[in-house]
């Protein structure tokens, strides 16, 4: 059974202006489908305003559907009963390390979600220890939030919902705010929860290189999933991407661009020594 | 000016005072001042003197930290002593100019610029040796009675430590806007106080927006990681009164009950 | 007319028991037309250095001339230098607060003390070199998106007409459409008014696409001042402080490795795609 299923989930939202008055109905998320399984990381493409950040907070129960279903670990999120599960089950980490940190001290920040779901304290300590070493910031358990780089503090976010034991974790572009460092950290530690405790990884960004090591991808645009399928697949498609404007890796490109100059390479280059292999056949 | 003001902030170090539980020493604090408003003896303001000197000494926070503190309220005092020297009627000891100081006048300043100083030394010794989430929880559950008449004490409480978490960074963003509108020319320094208080808008806009905008996202944040209330919370770090804390409860009784001891033994006298 | 930083340091927090030293002996002369790029990475001392150069924080030692004149002089007109030398920051739309797009560009240059005229014609000129729709102009800057809100805080600057423009990670944050209509807003402004630019950015592929010369900072300490070519032939002593060359870099270097005679010293996706087509075609010509 999947993790995550979206069936025909849509969500609409009236406009108004500023009287009040009714000016529209904005689709935000328009029929999307989606059949996420246990274990997989899930990379979820687009540009701001395409919908992939409301349809995250349907996992999450922050949003719930105008139309269709969404069951997470088999709970329908609609149902108020389920909220509490849905979002222990489903954690997320947000954009800005700042505006998510509660706590004035790293480890009672790990603490405040298993504290929250009623976690007997003896618990909490272990929970709280285990998650920060598997972020790696044990270290800095002692310090305040506010001496952090903002990697680390998106780790310690990461450590917070660890600690609450989700099942799957979906983060809205977690790595927007941060330098390469802290990036490559923050996309290291997810891979890194996602092998080795084997939690389902929801990613969303639109940052190429952090959705090559994906499993499957999707792409949206104006609220629909236009393309769907794993990195190579998606990354032999330069041209679409292009259209909605979308980066691809360096790499990619350059092969895109050598096969359309008429150079026989194949499509989908998704790394150095793939274009070195392609290139070598053609000397 | 903002560095000088210790009151609220923590200074680290590890001493008994520090290990103590919170509500030990808010209770100690009101103790304090309880005894320091006792009355107008001698005697009693030695007593005062000595346990405050005691408590300073086992907290290992150095003297000087503390009267730094009084900086910042130095102005309060000498107001309060001024008033009370040339204001109080009795017996007149000399004039300057057409003011008279009188013998109660000296006593009463006297008396006044003490409690004012030991009040502030005290309350900021609290501060001093509790980390801000320690006096949080010491508050709310040494305030939990309260939630009897339906006062919210839980939301209080996090709504405080929030707080606290956030004041160096909204600090950190009215520089950041400052200088922002700076480099547009914006000049906060020179015209009449009318001027400058408009001055204050392009900072004070985008600050509020950053404030909304972070306080939006942060309660998306805490319901996201199931924040409902207090309701089936557990506590990382619950109080638990210890050996240490039920003897600082006797001694803070004793101190209380000498301190009244002495005051009914004076009736009233100054010395 | 240039600027000329002469040796300046700068520490923090002088005598509190947390000094830092942000910069050390920095010298480099800025000139007219330059298109710079800014690397480090964060806390190399970036963000201090950009903040000196229109005078928002003063050197501990050393000076810095503004078009022959000594900025720290007693006589200097600070605004003039803030005037002509544009700095946008971070994140720069945190820092709108008017009830509209224009009045919120007008702010700059009615604080230089102009006439309404003046400003109005400064604004709308602004506005229209970074591309913003005009039907937008009077509308609530912050109904926009996070790419326009951008492009009005740069408008902002610009409005004061200055010489330099400075951007602290213009793309911080922005999606690839975003960023790319923030660099293309700015090699467009460039291309038209000739403006000097320093661009402070982590994206190497962003830097080698746009600029003309390369700072990088490291620990406070310029290390580096030269054409991308020659910083990004060193990627092996930019790794050792923590940065990195675009990744065309990496694959010339593969290719060359592999036994291909290409130019190493490719540094966009265009560059590398001329040199790998003709290293094929000497292949098969010779074949």
């Amino acid at each position: 059974m999947g993790i995550v299923k979206a069936k025909d989930l849509t969500f609409e939202y009236i406009r108004r202006d500023e009287e009040g008055n009714v000016e529209g109905i904005t689709t935000a998320v328009d029929h999307v489908n989606m059949d996420i399984q246990p274990g997989e990381f899930i990379a979820i493409l687009g540009h701001n305003g395409s919908g992939k950040s409301t349809f995250a907070k349907h996992i999450n129960a922050l949003l719930f559907p105008t139309e269709g279903t969404i069951l997470v670990d088999g709970l329908d999120t609609s149902d108020e009963d389920n909220v509490m599960d849905v979002r222990q089950r489903a954690g997320m980490v947000f954009q800005n390390p700042d505006n998510q940190i509660i706590c004035t001290l790293v480890e009672e920040e790990v603490g405040f979600g298993p504290e929250n779901i009623g976690v007997p304290t003896e618990e909490i300590w272990e929970r709280v220890a285990a998650s920060l070493k598997a972020v790696g910031m044990y270290q800095y358990r002692k310090a305040s939030p506010n001496k952090l780089s903002g990697g680390q503090k998106q780790r310690v976010a990461i450590a917070g919902i660890v600690a609450m034991k989700p099942k799957c974790i979906i983060l809205d572009e977690p790595t927007a705010m941060l330098d390469p460092h802290g990036r490559a950290d923050v996309m290291r530690v997810l891979h890194e929860l996602n092998r080795k405790e084997g939690v389902t990884v929801i990613l969303i960004t639109h940052y190429m290189e952090e959705v090559i090591d994906a499993d499957r991808v999707f792409v949206m645009d104006e609220g629909k999933v236009v393309m769907e399928g794993t990195p190579r697949q998606i990354f032999s498609r330069v041209e679409e991407l292009k259209q909605l404007r979308l980066d691809v890796p360096q790499v990619t490109e350059l092969a895109y661009e050598l096969s359309r100059s008429g150079v026989p390479i194949r499509s989908g280059i998704l790394t150095n020594q793939e274009l070195i292999d392609e290139l070598m056949k053609l000397k | 000016m903002l560095r000088d003001i210790t009151i609220g902030q923590y200074y680290q170090t590890d001493s008994v005072i520090h290990r103590l539980d919170p509500r030990v020493k808010l209770m100690g604090t009101l103790i304090f001042i309880i005894t320091l408003f006792l009355g107008k003896s001698v005697w009693l303001y030695l007593g005062v003197t000595v346990f405050l000197a005691a408590v300073i000494k086992l907290s290992k926070v150095p003297v000087k930290f503390i009267v730094k503190g009084l900086k910042a309220v130095v102005i309060l005092i000498l107001f309060s002593v001024i008033f009370n020297l040339f204001l109080t009627e009795g017996t007149p000891v000399f004039h300057i100019w057409k003011l008279t100081v009188t013998k109660e006048g000296i006593y009463l300043a006297a008396f006044m610029m003490v409690r004012l100083i030991f009040l502030i030394m005290g309350s900021s010794l609290m501060t001093l040796t509790t980390t801000p989430t320690h006096l949080t929880d010491g508050l709310e559950k040494g305030l939990g009675f309260l939630k009897v008449f339906h006062v919210p004490v839980h939301e209080i409480a996090m709504m405080m430590s929030i707080a606290l978490r956030f004041i160096p960074i909204l600090i950190e963003e009215t520089d950041k806007i400052m200088k922002a509108q700076m480099a547009r020319g914006a000049d906060f320094e020179s015209g009449n106080l009318m001027k400058r208080a408009k001055a204050m808008i392009p900072i004070l806009v985008p600050l509020f927006i950053s404030a909304f905008r972070r306080a939006n996202e942060l309660a998306m944040a805490m319901e996201a990681r199931c924040y409902h209330g207090s309701e089936g919370r557990t506590k990382m770090k619950p109080l638990r009164y210890g050996k240490n804390d039920k003897i600082a409860y006797l001694v803070l009784a004793g101190y209380l009950i000498v301190m009244i001891g002495i005051n009914t033994a004076l009736g009233g006298r100054v010395i | 007319m240039s600027i000329i930083v002469d040796n300046i340091s700068y520490t923090y927090e002088i005598g509190t028991g947390f000094e830092k030293q942000a910069l050390k002996n920095v010298k480099c002369v800025i000139n007219d037309g330059d298109f710079i790029g800014l690397i480090g990475h964060t806390g190399s001392g970036k963000s201090t250095f950009i903040q000196h150069l229109n005078g928002l924080v003063k050197a501990t030692s050393g000076t810095i001339y503004f078009n022959g004149m000594d900025i720290y002089d007693k006589d200097f007109d600070m605004k003039m230098l803030r005037s002509k030398v544009g700095l946008v920051f971070q994140y720069p739309e945190h820092q709108l607060f008017e009830t509209d797009i224009f009045k919120d560009v007008c702010f700059g240059p009615k604080n230089l003390g102009l006439p309404k005229m003046e400003v109005e014609l400064r604004a709308f000129e602004a506005l229209r070199l970074v591309g913003l729709d005009e039907n937008l102009y009077y509308q609530s800057p912050f109904d926009l998106s996070g790419g326009q809100k951008r492009r009005v805080a740069i408008a902002g600057v610009l409005a004061m007409r200055p010489d330099v423009l400075i951007l602290d990670e213009p793309t911080a944050g922005l999606d690839p459409k975003g960023r790319d209509e923030i660099l293309d807003s700015i090699k467009d402004l460039k291309e038209k008014t000739g403006i000097t630019v320093i661009l402070v950015s982590h994206s190497m592929e962003d830097v080698a696409k746009y600029v003309n010369r390369i700072m990088v900072m490291n620990d406070g300490v310029l290390m580096y001042d030269d054409t991308p070519k020659h910083i990004f032939a060193g990627y092996r002593e930019l790794e050792q402080i923590g940065l990195a060359a675009p990744q065309v870099t990496y694959i010339m270097n593969d290719l060359k490795n592999a036994g291909f005679a290409v130019d190493v010293n490719a540094i966009t996706v265009e560059e590398a795609r001329q040199s790998i087509l003709k290293n094929l075609q000497g292949i098969h010509g010779k074949a």
